[in-house]
């Protein structure tokens, strides 16, 4: 189809068939003033505030609904409009409570912005004013429906970018408003305070609670940033004044989260300023923490590490990293824990990840998860199985709702409602514990009906034989037995998942920790390898970690048997390249894990431990007391946090760590994409970035290393690491970069294994249902996940906020 | 306020959720019939009380907040449940000049509820109709089937006795 040509303003534009009068005005320049329309939702034409005049045609058109069309021309800011507009304003303004000089909204409302350009000061309508009550029951917002416009954005955004549906129009004529059902406070409903329809009303009807009378737009400094809390790694503004966070808004122009956020990110921060931030160092003297100086406690620190290490050798010094700190951090942490001579270095956090991590690494040969989130959006069809997005990634859920109104086939496999069931086309509610025998059902429907893709099978994979041979036995008749799903049902989900271009698998890492489902891993990757969805964009298995910054910590060799980027301590070739560019040489021993020392009965070996970041004590729910014990045996334990967490109690010497939004760094979301954050505020007191810590402690060793910022760190440790080597901090600035991006030049890679997997070919393995436990009661499982999603990922922060025990109401 | 809410939770307790299900059970896995399965669900119970709408939500997947804005745009709906008797009150042109709005008057005095509202006890609803075409009878009123003509103000009471 050919270009269309119009004329705005005087101006001749070409644009394609189908774009609208706005966007082509936008295009220009042009600023069409909107209050009802959104570019993520079908515009509705509600408002009319966007009428232009069309030469030749009888009335004024709503530009945002309103195609452009071939010789057009369009005026914007005609008298005629004009008129049209003030018209609109002075029946807004009516029946609106014009308290501008309190209201929070001031200096960002287009009403007020529109009234001002316009001038429309006041109304002479007179006439009944609504009075409806405020909503401020809840910690988060205030609903002031007597300022709503009714513009219906926040309708859109809920009911469908978001899914919640806690809010819809209610009532009709001078009644109607946006209501939660029965007008009940927002509380009550379905909210899960995603924030967006905060972020997106035109005017000052909803109102996050903590920027109260904190300032006005144009007093506040806004820095970009990264939200801590989930792997997701979603762009956020820091909105500062008087060194102080007073708000959070979303980035839009970023492939992360494209301007959403969930209630961690939106509202989750307010620990920053929380009186109970660790302000100094601290030693213990007689079982009494005293605040000392950072050169006491840092000199403290090497003297006793360097006299356990004479007496017990470097392999009873241990470093537990945390999969929330910075790249930097990270990295120098391990290398200290190196120069240091052992290779006892670990997260405790990833033993919760295993699984995943175990069946990626068998099957393609790396860990890391195999397609970017921004994918979903376009992809044929999705299979999310034991895993509820909606809560534990809710922009993954985003993306999957998006896909599906674009067309994409959902299947959800869960025996209960998941935040993503409303919208399933499958909703496949299998016994509890029976999906390694679904998946193997699935592939053998699919081989049944011929629909695997032959062709990559031959090519790219090896083991099929046996795979096959072994999914012989998962008749459909044979599945429908073990998981309660019917032959019908179990048919028409393989139909759609193979008969999709591209598709996508959806679960988590944390899954094999529910009984019965050992090894879904591999034999959801069977499923990926059968049909061809690997090394491709909009396939893939998504397996998306929990912590911020899981997949950063690892690529930084935070792990006992590799370097940066897993190059193997065992590797000759490998430690000769890090000893030249360290100058000191690395042990060939491989390390003790978390795992070894925390329950594999090697506990006994380490004598000192340092943790960073990290509470062991109740990472896996519950305070538990055998690792306290553990911990508080040791002969030295020096643990570095924002908070005196139960472990850091434990410790000799806890030093005061910066928070994400008070230093510089990077971190490695669940999709390998590098992203920079930028300090927005100071650290309280003598609180200093971890890197700098790190640093500082090790001049304090005797080793002489010298880093101008933390951008010099992540430039040493991108030459060492292939999959960083193209990166630095000034191409981040410019935007984030998905590993592996060899040189200065590569884009980044937004999808593995294209052309090849990380060990040559696809893996198929053979994966057996275990047997059922039938005792497992009906909704341990997801507590269990939910609970891993939820309190693990974010502890000593979640537990400070205002966003803590948020998690027991969503979802149910 | 509370009152209005004392008495929906009276009414609303022992709601027949199977009986729910049943109605609806046509429309399920199609979220665009959700106004038809309202409609059942309203001609069961007289309106559409709030377990049954929960239930409609969960099992038609439609959010609840959706089904209320639906149930509160259409005039057809009812959110509260009507009374055994239903008073019609006409304001057709004749019944107004003829005094109806006086007659409207002494019947929510009597009664203590408006238009539209239905009493405690759910012996009566009030309702305010256009022209029930009769004209020669007026002002006149409906009480369920019955038609009450030639009102005035002090008959309201002795009418109102007659059903309990
Ligand atoms: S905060 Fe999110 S879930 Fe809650 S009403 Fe707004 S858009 Fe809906
Ligand atoms: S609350 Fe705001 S976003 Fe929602 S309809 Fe009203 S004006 Fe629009
Ligand atoms: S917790 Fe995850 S999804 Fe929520 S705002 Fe933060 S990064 Fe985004
Ligand atoms: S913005 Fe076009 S009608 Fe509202």
């Amino acid at each position: 189809m050919s270009a269309i040509k119009l004329t705005i303003d005087g101006t001749e534009v070409e644009v394609a068939p189908g774009t609208t009068i706005l966007e082509a005005a936008r295009r220009l320049g042009r600023d069409i003033p909107t209050f009802c329309y959104d570019s993520e939702l079908p515009p509705n034409g509600a408002c009319r505030i966007c009428l232009v005049e069309v030469e030749n045609a009888r009335t004024l058109v709503a530009s945002c609904v309103a195609p452009a069309g071939s010789g057009m021309v369009i005026h914007t800011e005609s008298e005629r409009v004009i008129r049209a507009r003030r018209e609109v304003l002075t029946l807004l303004v009516a029946n609106h409570p014009l308290d501008c000089i309190t209201c929070e909204k001031t200096g960002e409302c287009k009403l007020q912005d529109y009234c001002y350009r316009y001038g429309v000061a006041d109304s002479n309508y007179g006439g009944e004013v609504k009075k409806l009550d405020y909503d401020d029951t809840n910690a988060f917002f205030l609903r002031d429906m007597n300022k709503c416009i009714l513009c219906g954005i926040c309708v859109g955004k809920c009911q469908d970018v978001i899914g919640a549906g806690a809010i819809d129009f209610a009532r009709r004529g001078f009644t109607s408003n946006v209501a939660p059902p029965f007008e009940d406070p927002i509380e009550d409903s379905t909210c899960i305070f995603c924030g967006l329809c905060m972020d997106s009303c035109p005017v000052g009807a909803l109102i996050p609670k903590y920027s109260f009378s904190k300032g006005r737009p144009w007093q506040v400094e806004k820095t970009r940033s990264v939200c801590p809390y989930c792997s997701v790694g979603c762009n956020i503004y820091l909105h500062v004044k008087d060194n102080e966070v007073i708000g959070v808004t979303p980035v839009e122009e970023n492939p992360v989260n494209r301007g959403h956020l969930c209630a961690r990110g939106k509202f989750g921060w307010d620990y920053l300023q929380s009186g109970d931030r660790l302000t100094s160092p601290l030693v213990k003297s007689n079982g009494v923490f005293i605040e000392v100086s950072w050169e006491e406690a840092l000199g403290f620190i090497a003297d006793s590490i360097e006299e356990i290490m004479e007496r017990y050798g470097s392999d009873a010094i241990m470093g537990l990293c945390s999969p929330k700190t910075t790249n930097e951090e990270s990295y120098l942490f391990q290398k200290l824990i190196r120069f240091l001579g052992t290779n006892n270095v670990d997260s405790y956090t990833r033993h919760c990840h295993a699984p995943a991590v175990d069946g990626m690494m068998k099957a393609f040969g790396s860990a890391a998860m195999t397609n970017s989130i921004e994918e979903l959006a376009s992809t044929g069809a999705v299979f999310v199985i034991a895993a509820d997005p909606y809560v534990s990634h809710p922009i993954i859920s985003y993306r999957v709702r998006e896909a599906v109104r674009k067309g994409a086939k959902l299947i959800v496999a869960d025996p209960d409602p998941i935040g993503l069931t409303d919208i399933a086309h499958h909703h496949l509610t299998l016994r509890d514990g029976s999906a390694v025998a679904l998946v193997n059902g699935i592939a053998n429907a699919i081989i049944e009906e011929g629909l695997q893709d032959q062709l990559f099978i031959d090519r790219r994979t090896e083991g099929y034989d046996a795979f096959r041979a072994a999914v012989a036995e998962y008749t459909p008749r044979y599945t429908a037995e073990v998981t309660g799903i019917s032959e019908e049902d179990l048919r028409s989900a393989a139909r759609a998942y193979a008969g999709a271009g591209s598709a996508a698998i959806i679960s988590t890492v944390g899954m094999d920790y529910s009984a019965g489902n050992g090894g879904l891993v591999l034999a959801l990757a069977n499923l990926a390898l059968l049909t061809g969805n690997l090394g491709k964009e909009s396939a893939g298995l998504y397996l998306p970690y929990g912590e911020n910054n899981l997949q950063g910590a690892s690529d930084m060799g935070a792990l006992p048997a590799v370097l940066t980027g897993y190059q193997p301590v065992k590797e000759k070739s490998v430690r000769v390249k890090f000893a030249r560019a360290w100058g000191t040489d690395i042990s060939d021993q491989e390390g003790l894990s978390a795992a070894d020392v925390f329950e594999g009965g090697a506990g006994d070996k380490i004598k000192a431990m340092l943790i960073l970041d990290e509470n062991p004590v109740t990472c896996v729910g519950g305070e538990d007391e055998e690792t306290a014990c553990y911990l508080a045996g040791l002969d030295f334990l020096v643990v570095q946090d924002i908070f005196m967490t139960e472990t850091a109690a434990l410790a000799d010497v806890v030093l005061p760590a910066a928070a994400f939004a008070e230093q510089q760094g990077t971190y490695t979301n669940t999709e390998r994409r590098v992203q920079l954050t930028r300090p927005a505020v100071k650290p309280p007191g003598d609180a200093f970035p971890g890197w700098a810590i790190i640093a500082e402690l090790a001049g304090w060793l005797g080793f002489d290393w010298a880093y101008d910022g933390a951008g010099d760190v992540f430039d040493e440790m991108a030459s060492l690491t292939p999959q960083y080597a193209g990166m630095s901090y000034e191409r981040l600035a410019q935007g984030s970069l998905q590993w592996p991006c060899p040189t200065g030049e590569h884009p980044g890679t937004a999808y593995l294994y294209e052309g090849r997997f990380s060990r040559g070919l696809g893996l198929f393995s053979v994966v057996e249902q275990e047997k059922l436990k039938v005792s497992e009661a009906a909704g341990t499982k997801k507590d269990a996940l939910v609970h891993h999603a939820c309190q693990c990922q974010s502890d000593s922060m979640n537990k400070r906020s205002v966003v803590r025990n948020f998690y027991r109401t969503v979802g149910r | 306020m509370n009152r209005e809410i004392e008495a929906e939770e009276t009414v609303t307790e022992g709601i027949d959720l199977e009986r729910v299900d049943s109605l609806i059970e046509p429309y399920l896995g199609r979220k665009e019939m959700m106004i038809p399965a309202l409609q059942k669900v309203q001609n069961h119970f007289g309106y559409l009380p709030r377990p049954a709408m929960e239930q409609v939500s969960k099992r038609m997947r439609v959010p609840l907040s959706r089904l209320y804005g639906v149930a509160t745009f259409y005039a057809q709906f009812k959110m509260k449940p009507r009374g055994r008797y239903i008073i019609r009150v006409c304001k057709g042109t004749a019944c107004h000049i003829q005094g109806s709005p006086k007659i409207a008057e002494r019947i929510e005095e009597t009664l203590g509820i408006e238009s539209g509202e239905t009493t405690d006890d759910l012996r009566f609803t009030l309702e305010e109709v256009a022209c029930i075409g009769a004209c020669a009878l007026a002002p006149v009123i409906m009480i369920n089937d019955d038609p009450h003509g030639r009102l005035s103000p002090d008959k309201v009471k002795d009418i109102l006795d007659n059903y309990q």
